[in-house]
């Protein structure tokens, strides 16, 4: 019965998803304020629906219904309950729901929330939103509907993949795409401002909340993707360019650059047409992502339940909602005219760099993931694009663009003071050149590259710190006068002095731990000794365990430094018999300094098994955690400047059209 | 100009949209990488030996003029795979008759020594490619890989991945025995 309520209420969404679609758009070019006003009542009514459909999939999967198909195909009724729980958007039925759900939650955040958007500029953009939501509803109900029933029923289920038996895996999907299905509204907002023809400070500003929290969203899910495939998938490994990364890592890139773009249209009422079309974009790149996972296109170490016609669905749906905006953007862009002037050495021109770098950056990533399939269409040679090409042409651009951003924040609006400029930051490069002096002389070998590396990472954090501390006047007042200033800075600006840190920080651990990285793979008979990175490392031997629904061959090793006993760590093997699948869990000892990350796995073949001999993979990867810890502090920044006071009181109206609702948004 | 600057997302997105549709053949499988390789010449290399390893080391021109085509395997002792893969290349070359020359791959000349002096050494010759600059010109996507090459000096044949387990060896002698790379008589 639960399994029909949440069909018929994916029905009921799509219904109002299809009034939403048609009648508030109609009413905003009518100027009839209760067919705008509808959207209201249907966006809030979507996400009900949506909700109460989620709910009943939940609530199939917590109780183990083994008559709908998709809980006997991505359950099992001995897994432990949080992963039965996450099992409801472990499948690709599950995962568009979620998507779907997000899709709902943005569109009435924006008919909640939005209380200072004049009318029809809502309307519009809320029957945008349904549009989106009728092209996924549709897509759901008629190709992947997840309340299809089985009979008979089977007596248990067929496990989910023990891969994703994992915290990370419960949050990773959701906070992923929460980043990319929130663009969606960014989108929203830009077609209909391309319908109404008319951009200004004012949309950017009400696009800015729905950028920043769906960009920290992002950032949050791929470092998660990422810490994930670290620590549970045994890759020793954070990032891979696959291309199932590289299509949440595009939207990423090109989000960014929005974020900054943005920023210009609302301070200096320039770059419309690009802040436009970088909406468009980016979130036409998170639904190619979905595209791509969903179809099949590609080669890719994740896998999700492929089907080619499903790929056509959503490539129709792409056809639709890529190729009608742009066209509508190719049609109504060049009318909009451009803004606020700027010389060369200014803020404007610093944030046009960084959004050409982002976006020659995100044209790369594209560029190296699509190239297989696009050699193979022309030549139909078939090659795959590794990690070589991605190094060599993605790392050099974010090395000039951190230079940029470490520049950035120094320059004023309109026209820099190059004298002023130089004087405030000759000090910040004297200090990046001794720290990267220091690195060389005390490191004393490893690729140049890094050196490059360490010497942008330490400008940025050294120029950032600076800048911040001019803004407070750090120093040259009192500590009390200081953090009365930094009280009273904008939390936007608080913001941006994190996650710029951030991304040093982050850039600190890249170049740790892949110019210093250790690594041994030995065959190793219990009693073998190891040594890396200064640790000495005894194999102890191997021995079978068994777990709630695995059964595991559990290693020991025993790890010394200069003698005395660090730690012992015990990575395990683990076959689950449901599944017939086998996962690596690997031990790992973390520092901020490093981690010891190590892994046991069956000989490759029968015929070296003697003596209970195991391979062992051994690695030292240093400042890892550092990754992480500036992925959090990008985050924090997000989230910071998302709470800035500008956003949350009433933004600036535009003079000629008095809002209807004149009380904040708070 | 301006127009025309804004269409070009468009065209942009309707070229791409056009690759997306052919790329959904369901007949297309994008996991199957054949080698660039095949049937064209091998590509001219001269390695070095292995440090400390009496067994000479490898270029072009060994490979070229041999009477029956030979076999080149890239491996390195950091290669777990290459382990197993080495049992399975020893029998060929003991029982079989077939002629081995290794590629050492990126690999430091005192592990390989070891490795080489626990397993046994079943190649004629190894070259040390210290740098991974030959493996580049092979095209190599990973290590092991195989190769047979002819008396022309060119590719008949590319195994990626060891060469181990039914299938694997099924394949790799049946390549053998079209290239003609087993004295007569010898097929077991």
């Amino acid at each position: 019965m639960v399994p029909e309520i949440g069909h018929f209420a994916l029905a009921l969404a799509l219904a109002l998803a299809l009034v939403q679609s048609v009648l508030p758009i109609a009413g905003a070019s009518r100027g009839n304020t209760v067919w705008m006003k509808s959207a209201q009542a249907t966006a809030l009514g979507q996400v009900l629906f949506v909700s109460i459909a989620f709910a009943a999939l939940m609530q199939a999967f917590i109780v183990s219904d083994f008559t709908v198909r998709n809980v006997v195909e991505n359950s099992h009724s001995l897994k432990p309950m949080l992963y039965k729980v996450a099992g409801t958007w472990g499948s690709h039925e599950g995962s568009l729901l979620l998507w779907i759900l997000i899709l709902a939650v943005f569109g009435a955040g924006v008919a909640w929330f939005g209380s200072n958007i004049p009318a029809e500029t809502k309307a519009r953009t809320l029957s945008v939103q349904a549009w989106i939501s009728v092209g996924f509803l549709t897509f759901l109900l008629l190709t992947s509907n997840p309340f299809d029933r089985v009979f008979p029923p089977p007596l248990d289920g067929n496990d989910l993949n023990p891969l994703l038996q994992d915290m990370g895996l419960a949050m990773h999907p959701p906070l992923l795409y929460f980043g990319y299905v929130g663009f969606s509204i960014v989108f929203s907002f830009a077609v209909a401002a391309l319908l109404e023809g008319r951009v200004d400070p004012a949309w950017a500003r009400w696009v800015r909340p729905w950028t920043l929290a769906a960009w920290v969203s992002l950032t949050a899910g791929i470092a998660l993707g990422s810490w994930w495939a670290y620590y549970e998938l045994g890759w020793g490994g954070w990032w891979f360019w696959d291309p199932v990364e590289n299509v949440s890592f595009m939207p990423w890139l090109l989000g960014t650059a929005l974020l900054h773009s943005a920023i210009v249209t609302e301070k200096r009422d320039a770059f419309k047409s690009w802040t436009i079309l970088l909406a468009i974009l980016t979130f036409s790149l998170s639904l190619l992502g979905t595209f791509i996972v969903r179809s099949g296109l590609l080669t890719s170490v994740h896998a999700f339940a492929v089907d080619p016609e499903r790929g056509l669905y959503i490539l129709g749906l792409l056809a639709v909602s890529i190729g009608g905006s742009l066209a509508l953007y190719a049609w109504r862009a060049p009318e909009m005219e451009p803004g606020g002037l700027f010389r060369p050495i200014s803020r404007e021109a610093g944030l046009l760099v960084n959004n050409l770098i982002l976006a020659a950056a995100t044209g790369t990533v594209l560029f190296g993931t699509l190239y297989p399939l696009i050699l193979e269409a022309v030549t139909g040679d078939k090659i795959s694009v590794g990690p070589p090409f991605f190094n060599a042409a993605f790392i050099p651009m974010m090395l000039a663009l951190v230079v940029f951003m470490g520049l950035g924040p120094f320059l004023s609006w309109k026209r820099a003071d190059i004298a002023g400029l130089l004087d405030r930051i000759r000090f910040v490069a004297v200090l990046a050149v001794i720290a990267a002096s220091a690195a060389w002389y005390l490191l004393n070998g490893g690729p140049i590259m890094a050196y490059l590396a360490i010497l942008g990472a330490a400008w940025l954090l050294f120029a950032t710190l600076r800048e911040w501390a001019l803004r407070i006047r750090l120093f040259e007042v009192s500590l009390a006068e200081s953090a009365r200033r930094a009280r009273n800075l904008p939390r936007a600006s608080h913001g941006m002095t994190l996650a710029h840190a951030g991304v040093a920080v982050l850039m600190m651990g890249m170049i740790g731990s892949t110019g210093w990285k250790s690594e041994e793979i030995v065959f190793a008979a219990p009693g073998t000794e190891v040594t890396i990175a200064g640790f000495d490392i005894t194999f102890e031997g191997a021995a079978k365990v068994q777990g709630p629904n695995y059964i595991a061959d559990r290693g020991t090793l025993v790890v010394r430094r200069d003698g005395e006993l660090v730690t012992t760590l015990f990575p395990e093997r683990r076959y689950y018999p449901v599944a017939e699948s086998q996962t690596t869990e690997s031990a790992i000892r973390s520092t901020l300094a490093g981690d010891l990350y190590t892994s046991i796995a069956t000989p490759a073949s029968d015929q070296v098994n003697n003596a209970g001999a195991w391979t062992l993979r051994i690695l030292y990867e240093p400042l890892v955690n550092l990754i992480w810890i500036g992925s959090i502090l990008l985050v924090i920044g997000g989230c910071l400047s998302l709470s800035d006071r500008r956003l949350r009181v009433g933004a600036p109206r535009r003079a000629k059209q008095p809002a209807s609702d004149a009380v904040p948004a708070e | 100009m301006k127009r025309l600057i804004a269409g070009l997302p468009f065209i942009a997105a309707v070229i791409f949209g056009g690759f997306f549709l052919w790329g959904l053949n369901p007949e297309r499988d994008p996991n199957e990488i054949p080698s660039v390789l095949i049937s064209q010449p091998a590509p001219a290399f001269d390695l070095d030996p292995v440090p400390g390893l009496e067994t000479p080391g490898l270029a072009r021109s060994d490979l070229v003029g041999n009477e029956r085509p030979v076999v080149v395997n890239v491996f390195a002792s950091w290669c777990v795979p290459c382990r197993a893969e080495h049992a399975v290349l020893t029998r060929f070359v003991e029982r079989e008759g077939m002629r081995l020359f290794g590629i050492n791959y990126k690999d430091k000349p005192e592990d390989a020594v070891k490795w080489l002096k626990d397993l046994g050494n079943p190649y004629e010759r190894i070259g040390s490619d210290l740098s991974g600059r030959t493996g580049i010109e092979w095209g190599l996507s990973g290590v092991p890989e195989t190769f047979i090459v002819d008396g022309d000096g060119t590719v008949l044949f590319r195994y990626v991945g060891p060469v181990v387990g039914p299938d694997a060896v099924e394949r790799f002698t049946q390549a053998l025995k079209q290239a003609g790379a087993l004295p007569n008589g010898a097929a077991s």
